[in-house]
């Protein structure tokens, strides 16, 4: 048995926004409960929490139905997205309500990215604000193709017709360079309900339906018939059968049993034999469904995979250009890795380049070195492997990634994906027959990085000198690669910002990796600060070829050795970004070699690092 | 052959379906939050569904305060045992021996002693690093802006104010070694989808979710029944048979039985379509003070 009158209501996801004050948490608790969707008890709790933290005079205080967390009560502002579900006969809502104020913009991006249609409030007296602008640009970038433009506070404009034409005619003109295909305009005085659930008597010239009565017949499709289907591949596992079977979900389109598929980034193809979804098979899967599906074929398919029809296949690429927007106090820096999710697919990926910050306000581009939290800006990106997507334009589901720091956890970046910029197929690594294994073998050796990290003056290139020459005397073939050295040469267009010693560390590191490849004992000296970018050079040598030497010495003892006068000059304040003093040093978590030089000579610190690669078999005992 | 599920049913168990394969993929040692309620057995259900035809991948762990309803404990046994779950149950025996009551230490300490500090306990001792719960977004303004996937930080401290931003269905899913994951696949659903859901996919629930005459008695404006001879009564309380049945199944104490002859899951439907008070009216312990879930969930709460 079912119950007809749910079943036969659809639902619409959406989000209000717009400047801080304009009332949305009041629009939304008043829609709540004029629709009867608040229950009597938190009703009672509303009239409590009115009297306590209330900004209307003793009358009820909707927002405080919206605003669930102790700070946000006190302060009377709305700090997080909050979700909340209420409904008519005709229609259920799920609306993500977004804070205002400016330093909270990335959860305005949050909730933008779940809904598929917008509210976006303003004050009829202030006019159109910098936040309106701003919010209008982002759900137009995020793929929001339908607003309501709803004019709040009409009874500080006398409830006339005049200010909100004018408000209306400015916005229309303001939004008619992005890309909505409806926008809509009602007037309202969200406090007093006019236009919201009932028509306003204040307001006999409008005629235009109130904001539940729109909310209620807005078109809703999340997904365009045009997209082509995709399913995603979020693990394998045995089936009753003895086969493989691929656990997933269609993000759009549907697949049915016999249909001929590719599997995207193999480019490899198969015929569907089974769907089936607990407890029984199934003929066909579409569109919002999850299931189990069986090949035909044996073919390599692992997590992250999408299956596609085979005339309609996404691009496949490990460069791409991107729209990204920051949601880091870290702010972006090109060249460090980060963690890249997209679908159920995480590679690491790094920005290759930042081609140019967009100004919220204006569209316009600038020239930029970063991103700091809530800019948004155009980039190339690199994966470390091939990832399958659709431009974000035609596909949101399979065009939207985020970026996670790999320090921290941190979701900091919202990626959404325009074209490839080079194929990955058109990439093929030339093997050579002489590898890194046969040249270090005609050296009597084995290949590795031994890469010195620690604050400048630690000792690092002191040590390195005396452990090059102790290998030399082993026969061993070494080189050295130091920081300043190669700051004098390959890497002399690099500064000490942030970004700077990030590529600076990711050169060196690539260097590195030609020479491990020609079979050296490659020893490295850079402060190398961030774990990040350690991490990043180690993830591009075979395992145990890369030893982390921790060069260990108090700040203190640093200073007062300081023989190139860098810890004077930046206490002076003449030298910025000096490590240890205003930029920061993440020393190693587990390195393979810690050397604590304030317990030693350079020359026993330097037998210790000897006795360590003897230990680990990189030379011999 | 489509699905019997209203699309808007079908879509949201999709989404609990992709989270629960996520919670499976991205942790070490996930674990399945089971308070038998209706939240929890349709989390059961659909566990079954992600991971047809394999079993469960992960155990299910009950935190018992001692204090749960005779029938709620009945029925846990009996889905363990059909479902073949690797049931763990763990007990703030300590705390029991302190002689912690639900009742006369004050529900504060109570749920403190008896439900976080257990739940907190039983998660470090089995190094779980995710635990995955059926908490709903509607039940509770603080709740209404956890994240799906929600991060702990050492001993298990929410931070409201460190949440992570949730974009597209891109869950974040990476941890430090001190942190741990809270993951409710419910998140979006709303009391009303989750008895719709179990009609149409006809799930078992605790029997107490039904009408019955149930001896009760009246305290403090509330009904709740006597579940055992520990309920001590007051000189002027007398027990009576009244029709109840449960919205929200907890400790028995302090679980407020509401009057209805819903009988079936196709009555309870109907009766939510049209009743005036929230699910959790009947909860003692959320009542204590204005923003006491929030409290209790940077502790560790659920």
């Amino acid at each position: 048995m079912h119950a007809p009158t749910h079943r036969e209501r659809d639902h619409l996801r959406f989000l209000a926004c717009g400047a801080v004050d304009d009332g949305k948490s009041t629009l939304i608790g008043r829609l709540m409960a004029e629709t009867g969707s608040i229950p009597d008890d938190q009703l009672a709790n509303l009239v409590h929490l009115s009297k306590k933290f209330g900004t209307t005079g003793g009358n009820l205080d909707y927002a405080l139905l919206l605003d669930g967390l102790e700070a946000e009560r006190e302060q009377g502002i709305t700090i997080d997205v909050a979700y909340r579900y209420f409904g008519t006969p005709k229609r259920a809502f799920i609306v993500a309500d977004t804070p205002g104020h400016e330093q909270y913009t990335r959860n305005m991006v949050t909730g933008a990215s779940n809904a598929e249609f917008a509210m976006l409030l303003v004050d009829a007296k202030a006019g159109l604000t910098k936040q309106t602008l701003r919010h209008s640009r982002i759900l137009s970038l995020l793929g929001i193709r339908r607003i309501l433009l709803a004019v709040n506070k009409m009874d500080l404009v006398d409830c006339a017709e005049a200010p909100f034409a004018a408000i209306t005619e400015d916005f229309r003109k303001f939004v008619s360079q992005l890309s909505f295909d409806q926008v809509d305009a009602i007037p309202i005085v969200a406090r007093d309900g006019d236009n919201i659930v009932h028509p306003s008597k204040r307001m006999p010239w409008y005629k235009g339906p109130t904001v539940l009565a729109h909310l209620e017949t807005v078109p809703v499709s999340t997904h365009q018939r045009e997209e082509a289907a995709r399913f995603h591949v979020q693990s394998v596992m045995r089936t009753d059968t003895g086969g493989r079977g691929y656990a997933g979900y269609v993000s759009s389109g549907a697949f049915k049993k016999g249909d001929q598929i590719i599997v995207a980034r193999s480019g490899r193809k198969s015929t569907i034999s089974r769907i089936y979804v607990y407890p029984s098979e199934i003929d066909s899967v579409e569109t919002g469904q999850a299931a189990t599906i069986e090949l035909a074929d044996q073919v390599d398919i692992g997590r992250g995979d999408i299956f596609a029809p085979v005339d309609a296949v996404p691009e496949v690429a490990d460069q791409f250009a991107a729209h990204v927007v920051w949601l880091n106090d870290n702010p972006m820096l090109p060249g460090r890795t980060y963690s890249l999710r997209i679908g159920t697919h995480t590679v690491a990926a790094t920005i290759t380049a930042l081609k140019y910050g967009t100004d919220i306000e204006t569209g316009e581009h600038a020239a930029v070195s970063t991103l700091a939290i809530n800019d948004i800006g155009f980039c190339n990106l690199a994966t470390t492997e091939p990832i399958a997507f659709d431009p974000y334009a035609k596909n949101r589901e399979t065009g939207a990634f985020i970026l996670v720091d790999r320090q921290t956890g941190a979701t900091s970046g919202a990626g959404m994906a325009d074209f490839p910029l080079y194929r990955a197929s058109n990439l093929v690594k030339q093997n050579y027959e002489i590898d890194k294994g046969y040249r270090a073998k005609m050296k009597g050796q084995r290949a590795a990085v031994v890469w010195f990290t620690g604050l400048p003056s630690a000792g690092k290139s002191t040590v390195l000198n005396l452990v090059e020459q102790k290998l030399s005397r082993r026969g061993i073939h070494t080189y050295a690669l130091d920081g300043d050295n190669l700051r004098l040469g390959l890497n002399r267009d690099l500064g000490f910002t942030e970004a700077d010693r990030v590529e600076n560390v990711r050169r060196a590191g690539e260097v590195a990796r030609l020479m491990v490849d020609a079979g050296l004992v490659v020893l490295c000296a850079f402060v190398s600060p961030f774990r990040n970018e350690r991490r990043s050079v180690r993830e591009r040598h075979d395992a145990g070829e890369f030893i982390e030497v921790f060069v260990d010495t108090p700040l203190a003892t640093c200073e007062a050795r300081d023989p190139k006068g860098l810890y004077a000059k930046a206490r002076a304040g003449k030298a910025f970004h000096v490590t240890g003093i205003d930029s920061p040093y993440e020393p190693p978590e587990h390195p393979e070699i810690h050397l604590r030089t304030e317990t030693g000579t350079p020359d026993a610190m330097a037998e210790q690092v000897i006795a360590d690669l003897a230990r680990m078999g990189i030379i011999a005992r | 052959m489509t699905s019997k599920l209203s699309r808007h049913l079908s879509n949201l168990e999709t989404e609990a379906i992709v989270i629960l394969r996520e919670a499976a993929m991205a942790f070490e040692r996930p674990v399945l939050m089971y308070s038998i309620g209706k939240d929890s057995s349709v989390l059961l259900h659909l566990c079954r569904k992600a991971f047809h035809p394999a079993k469960i991948p992960f155990a299910a762990l009950h935190i018992d305060t001692t204090w749960k309803f005779r029938d709620m404990i009945t029925f846990r046994d009996r889905m363990a045992a059909e479902l073949d779950l690797n049931l763990i149950v763990h007990t703030n025996k300590k705390a029991i021996e302190d002689g912690v009551h639900p009742i006369k230490s004050g529900s504060a300490i109570y749920t403190r002693e008896m439900k976080t500090r257990a739940l907190r306990d039983a998660l470090d001792m089995h190094r779980f690093d995710a635990a995955i719960g059926g908490a709903r977004r509607d039940e509770e303004p603080s709740r209404s802006k956890e994240r799906i996937f929600s991060v702990r930080g050492p001993n298990h401290s929410w931070d409201p104010r460190r949440q992570r931003p949730e974009l597209w269905h891109l869950y974040n899913t990476q941890i430090a070694t001190d942190e741990t994951m809270r993951v409710f696949p419910l998140s979006n659903w709303t009391e009303l989808d989750v008895w719709e859901y179990i009609l149409a996919e006809d799930i078992p629930v605790v029997p107490l979710y039904f009408a019955k005459e149930r001896p009760v008695v009246e305290r403090g404006g509330s009904l709740i029944m006597i579940d055992d001879d520990r309920l001590e009564l007051e000189p002027e309380e007398k027990q009576q048979n009244v029709l109840i049945r449960f919205r929200s199944l907890g400790c028995y104490p302090l679980s407020a039985a509401v009057q209805s002859s819903a009988a079936s899951v196709a009555d309870i439907v109907e009766e939510l379509r049209t009743t005036r008070m929230s699910e959790r009216a009947g909860r003692l312990i959320d009542v204590d003070e204005t923003s006491s879930m929030e409290r209790k969930k940077r502790e560790g709460y659920f």
